[in-house]
């Protein structure tokens, strides 16, 4: 027989089973895609939530520009960062607080005061940025130092490297 | 039959699946604009939405110098610049950018941050409303 009720809908089930998996299957590899990472510079290191979250007011900052007890900082005080609300659901912030802590600068750090809430008052980013003069500071262009990606052409991708940067006129 | 009850399982899980991995899209704006005013009718003093209030409310300019169209620009179909940051921002008009009003907490987040940056609380269902409505008639 050529066609048949049963076979067609057991047909139908496999098709669909197909299909279901596959899109379970690539739901979850953007997930996975968090987990290789090596330990030394880590330079692609991403998770979803954070990237989602923290790069929709601005490049999504690079967890290992910032000590472990900055970020919990940040991320205890959503409600009221830099002058705008960002507050997130419990869940989420959870989330982005244990990838950011997890991935953050584990040298050495000042425990004396409070932790520091902007990378660009870091130590690390004044001297990377030493030679780069006032005035380039100043254009409109730039507007903030927290900009990264009026110099950093590929900050978007976690790429900060000297390389890419191309300083705007 | 034990093949028949696996493949009934199957099914299941399988549209199970299929329905989470499609959650970014889980609501349509039309809903969304549903969902508000079932929200809105309830409260006091409601008024069918209204597109022309919503254009009004979105470009006026509140506390601290901002309006919406401060980051959304007085075009919600074209892209928009935050205010602060200079990131540029995607346009909020469904026509222009099928992504938005797809996601009801995503829409209700938003909502939230956006309306106590400009106006100092939250906004009301009525004045979502209004908002959604004059975004849902502008065009490309
Ligand atoms: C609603 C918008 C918004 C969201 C969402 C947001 N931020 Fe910010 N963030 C800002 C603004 C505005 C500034 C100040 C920018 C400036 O000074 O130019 C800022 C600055 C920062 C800075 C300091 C940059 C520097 O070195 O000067 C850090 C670090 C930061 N944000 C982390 C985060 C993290 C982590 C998240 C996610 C949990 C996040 N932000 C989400 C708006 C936002
Ligand atoms: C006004 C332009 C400008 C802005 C804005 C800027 N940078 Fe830079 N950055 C530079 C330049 C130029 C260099 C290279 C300096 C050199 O070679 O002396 C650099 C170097 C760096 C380096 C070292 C790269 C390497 O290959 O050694 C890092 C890391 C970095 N920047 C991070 C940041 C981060 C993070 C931000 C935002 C919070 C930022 N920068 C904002 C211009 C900028
Ligand atoms: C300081 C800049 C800023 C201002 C002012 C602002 N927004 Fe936004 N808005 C954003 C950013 C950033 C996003 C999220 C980025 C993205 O999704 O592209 C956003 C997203 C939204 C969304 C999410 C829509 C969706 O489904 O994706 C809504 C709704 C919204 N804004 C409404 C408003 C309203 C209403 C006002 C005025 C009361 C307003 N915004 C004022 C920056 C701003």
């Amino acid at each position: 027989m050529l066609f048949n009720v049963k076979n067609f809908t057991r047909m139908f089930a496999v098709v669909v089973l197909v299909i279901g998996v596959t899109m379970s299957v690539a739901h979850t590899s953007d997930a996975r895609a968090d987990d290789d990472e090596d330990e030394g510079q880590r330079p692609t290191v991403s998770n979803a939530k954070w990237k989602g979250e923290c790069g929709a007011c601005h490049v999504a900052y690079p967890p290992r520009m910032l000590p472990a007890e900055s970020w919990r900082a940040i991320m205890s005080g959503l409600d009221k960062h830099f002058g705008s609300n960002a507050g997130l659901d419990a869940a989420s912030a959870n989330e982005i607080t244990a990838f950011l802590e997890k991935n953050a600068d584990a040298r050495k750090h000042d425990a004396s005061g409070k932790p520091l809430l902007r990378i660009t008052e870091t130590r690390g980013f004044k001297s990377e940025h030493r030679e780069v003069a006032a005035r380039v500071w100043k254009n409109p262009k730039v507007k903030s130092p927290a900009n990264c990606t009026a110099c950093h052409t590929q900050a978007e991708s976690g790429d900060f490297n000297e390389d890419n940067v191309k300083i705007p006129k | 039959m034990m093949l028949r009850v696996f493949f009934a399982f199957g099914l299941v899980v399988t549209v199970a699946a299929g329905l989470t991995a499609n959650s970014a899209f889980a609501e349509t704006p039309v809903e969304v604009l549903a969902a508000i005013k079932a929200e809105a009718s309830g409260t006091p003093g409601f008024q069918e939405f209204s597109a022309a209030r919503g254009e009004s409310f979105f470009k006026t300019k509140r506390n601290h110098d901002l309006s919406c169209s401060t980051c959304h620009t007085d075009n919600p179909a074209a892209q928009g610049k935050h205010s602060e940051t200079d990131k540029i921002i995607k346009p909020l008009a469904p026509a222009a950018n099928e992504e938005r009003f797809t996601d009801m907490k995503k829409v209700a987040k938003w909502f939230k941050r956006n309306c106590n940056d400009v106006l100092d609380r939250e906004c009301t269902p009525q004045e979502k409303g209004d908002v959604l409505a004059y975004l849902l008639t502008v065009r490309k």
